[in-house]
């Protein structure tokens, strides 16, 4: 729960109000007045949320190397998703973090200088490809099942484990409908969330 | 001698050579142990230097680097042994200085099993290397070796730390001692922006009050010539850094000395009044621009620097442009007119004759009166190595820096303890010139058992102890900031330096107390060169170094003397 309390965590003003973030996805509509304030908490971070992508030899240490780069100067990576990228010779990173640009920016250029690191690129307001997918175990007896599977098949939520006490629903998309799915779903009892964090692509011609 | 089948610790011997070493800096234990013998094995002639302590190591690899340009190699074992050296890998970290550091590892079966002398060695150094490899196979040591020397000593240099277990450098070599590197995110690339250099032009053409302030990146590019040729045809005075010194010949009419927290008044006045600073390889180091905010406020400020990550770090700037600086330097050259700077220069040598540096001669023996006369003796020709404080201030001030890789001195990390070991490495670098150690008798106590190291190579190193009896510059802190309350400062239980270094076989002690003496022992410690040779200088205990910019202060908040009025607590970094 940890990402989710930052998130929700107060802090400097936003640009982006919960009406700009409803129009910007038409996947989500019908939110109920009352969480439009709730929404706004969400969404208050958002200007200092930052998306990098880093590209880096896929060798022991590069990860301590990296994750070093941002401790040292305060910053806490609030999600991180490591893989292996279409050569095996190279993982792909992506880090967000929270934190003021011009002390982002150079952690940037310190990211850069690693060895092992070919690139690390900033793609925060880019217009870019960025998804995440979510395990939700909410906690539905026969009472609440059909409350949750409305709100999950609105959300595009894949069923993927249904009990008798509970269901485990999978959904992906940006993170602010995660966030949103998150809020509509806190009505229920959210037994355990698992969320991979970002993964981004930038679009067309452009490199990652 | 080819060798029928090799060892891993054979190769990596092999590799070195082939790297061009010509010393490494070490101490023995078990997990290094293959290594030490493949020394023998290999009838290399890489001449081992068998130190007392491994900081001794790091920081004699150090000067080694410092003083000849090429990368320092330390050799140690698993645990503390390579916990011990960690002091000097940062210290050298700190001042981009290349520095090869092999350590021994417990076996690969037993990493992370809590191995006798196991430490994390790869994980601890992680912050304070360049780079850093844990070897798991013996047939990737020359291209680990390779890569290693590369990184090191190109772009901005730094110490790599190489971790090599046991079973691998006894094990079984089959692999080829030519290598290829493999390293697609280190690229040194020794192009820059042509027209951030014309914007730089034309910024220069246009300033009446130029600076340039020229730092380490200066010496370690080799641009102390183009650094030259482009002041004198500016007209335009030059000031450096602590570890900049050398970079400009410090008797030129156009330059200013040293800036900064203990830099002279007119370096520190320059800057104030300029209406252009153009730093070529510094950092912009806290103990230079003072208050960030305040740092040549008004002025175009430019920025040269191969480390892109430098770049508005701590100095917003107008123009800059990342790259070589000898190579940048010598390119803008081309694109500069000479600048009308004679009433600038005019000015500036005004302040130079209203703010000398000065001390006075008569009273209690001055550590000033001593590094002034050594200067005068060396003809500014020796190399001078430093520990950290009121010695080192007043050696920076005092004892003029000609030419690049003659001031060694810590100067990111200020690290007591390495002006002993630091000469040591720059002797055996340039066994035929004079190297001298000032150091303060805290510093000196923390690495003084490297005299032993001197005296078994017979080295004629000079090592002059400004012995106050305190830990000079803190107690000046206390003096002025905390209502003179000394704390943790006063040395008690000194030694006497003549009588120690008269213990060592080859070394000799010698006596300093009254100024009157000072030629006259200086004189006779550089007469003796069958050995180090100690000069126990007693020095007044109490006296302050000025210029003094207290830290986080700006550059006008200069004092150049003692303050009349009780003094706010500095608010600056330490």
């Amino acid at each position: 729960m940890t990402h989710l309390k930052k998130t929700l965590a107060p802090g400097p003003s936003g640009q982006l109000s919960a009406q700009t973030f409803v129009g910007l996805s038409g996947e989500r509509s019908g939110l109920a007045e009352a969480e439009s304030s709730k929404m706004e908490r969400l969404l208050l971070n958002r200007e200092d949320t930052h998306t990098l992508s880093v590209y880096v030899a896929n060798k022991p240490g590069v990860l301590a190397r990296i994750a070093q780069v941002f401790a040292r100067r305060g910053y806490n990576i609030d999600s991180l998703v490591v893989s292996s990228s279409m050569d095996g010779k190279f993982s792909r990173m992506t880090v967000t973090a929270i934190g003021n640009p011009e002390g982002l920016d150079q952690i940037i250029a310190q990211v850069n200088k690693l060895v092992d690191v070919i690139h690390c690129m900033d793609h925060t307001g880019e217009n870019a490809v960025v998804r995440e997918l979510a395990l939700i175990k909410v906690g539905a007896g026969a009472e609440e099942r059909t409350g949750v599977l409305q709100i999950a098949e609105h959300f595009k939520c894949k069923t993927v484990d249904l009990t008798e006490r509970s269901i485990i629903l999978m959904a992906t998309g940006d993170t602010e409908k995660v966030d949103a799915l998150i809020n509509m779903m806190s009505r229920y009892k959210i037994i355990e969330l698992v969320r991979t964090g970002k993964v981004v692509m930038a679009r067309g011609d452009q490199e990652t | 001698m080819i060798l029928k089948t090799m060892d891993g610790a054979q190769a990596l011997v092999r590799c070195l050579e082939n790297e061009g070493v010509e010393y490494i800096f070490g101490l023995s234990g078990g997990a290094a142990i293959p290594i030490f013998d493949a020394l023998v094995t290999t009838k290399t002639k890489i001449k081992l230097i068998l130190v007392r302590h491994e900081q001794g190591a790091a920081h004699m690899a150090d000067g080694y680097a410092r003083a000849t340009g090429k990368p320092g190699v330390v050799l140690v074992t698993s645990g503390p042994g390579a916990t011990n050296t960690l002091t000097g890998i940062m210290t050298a970290h700190m001042d981009s200085v290349p520095m090869i550091v092999l350590t021994g590892q417990t076996i690969t079966s037993m990493l992370g099993k809590d191995a006798f002398q196991e430490a994390d060695v790869f994980g601890i150094s992680m912050p304070i290397v360049k780079h850093s490899y844990l070897v798991k196979n013996a047939n990737e040591i020359p291209r680990i070796v390779r890569e290693g020397f590369h990184i090191t000593n190109t772009g901005r240099p730094g110490p790599v730390l190489i971790d090599l277990p046991k079973d691998i450098t006894q094990g079984p070599f089959s692999g080829e001692l030519h290598a290829e590197m493999d390293l697609p995110g280190y690229k040194i690339d020794t192009s820059f922006d042509q027209k951030s250099v014309l914007d730089i032009a034309e910024a220069l053409s246009k300033s009446r009050r130029p600076v340039l302030l020229a730092g380490h990146g200066a010496i370690i590019s080799g641009a102390s010539v183009a650094l030259r040729s482009l002041a004198e045809k500016l007209n335009a005075p030059v000031t450096t850094t602590l570890l900049g010194k050398g970079a400009f010949p410090e008797t030129h009419r156009l330059s200013l000395g040293m800036l900064g927290m203990h830099g002279t008044a007119y370096a520190n006045k320059a800057i104030i009044e300029c209406d252009l600073v153009m730093s070529v390889g510094s950092r912009f180091d806290d103990r230079i621009v003072g208050q960030p905010s305040r740092f040549c406020k008004d002025a175009v400020r430019i920025h040269l620097d191969v480390d892109n990550a430098e770049i508005h770090k701590m100095i917003r700037v107008h123009h800059w442009c990342v790259g070589d600086a000898r190579l940048i330097l010598e390119d803008l050259a081309k694109h500069v007119p000479k600048l009308d700077t004679a009433d600038w220069l005019k000015h500036l040598d005004a302040y130079k004759k209203k703010y000398p540096l000065k001390y006075k001669k008569q009273g209690g023996l001055k550590m000033q009166h001593i590094l002034d006369e050594l200067n005068n003796m060396t003809g500014s020709q020796a190399v001078i190595s430093t520990d950290v404080g009121q010695h080192q201030m007043w050696a920076a001030q005092f004892c003029k820096t000609l030419k690049p890789n003659d001031w060694l001195s810590s100067g990111g990390a200020g690290t007591m303890g390495y002006g002993l070991p630091a000469a040591i490495g720059a002797q055996f670098g340039r066994p035929k010139e004079r190297v001298v150690a000032v150091v303060g008798d805290g510093g000196f106590q923390m690495t003084m058992c490297e005299l032993a190291t001197a005296c078994v190579h017979k080295l004629p190193i000079k090592v002059v102890v400004l012995n106050n009896h305190y830990l000079g510059m803190v107690r000046q802190w206390q003096e002025l900031f905390y209502e003179d309350r000394k704390s943790g400062v006063d040395l008690e239980g000194n030694p006497d330096f003549a009588k120690l270094a008269d213990c060592y076989p080859g070394a000799k002690g010698f006596t300093l107390k009254r100024p009157a003496d000072v030629r006259k022992i200086l004189t006779r410690a550089m007469e003796y060169n069958d050995g180090p040779s100690v000069i126990n200088a007693e020095c007044e205990k109490t006296d302050n170094v000025y210029p003094m910019i207290p830290a986080g202060k700006a550059l006008e908040d200069m004092l150049t003397e003692a303050p009349k009025h009780k003094m706010e607590r500095p608010t600056g970094s330490t």
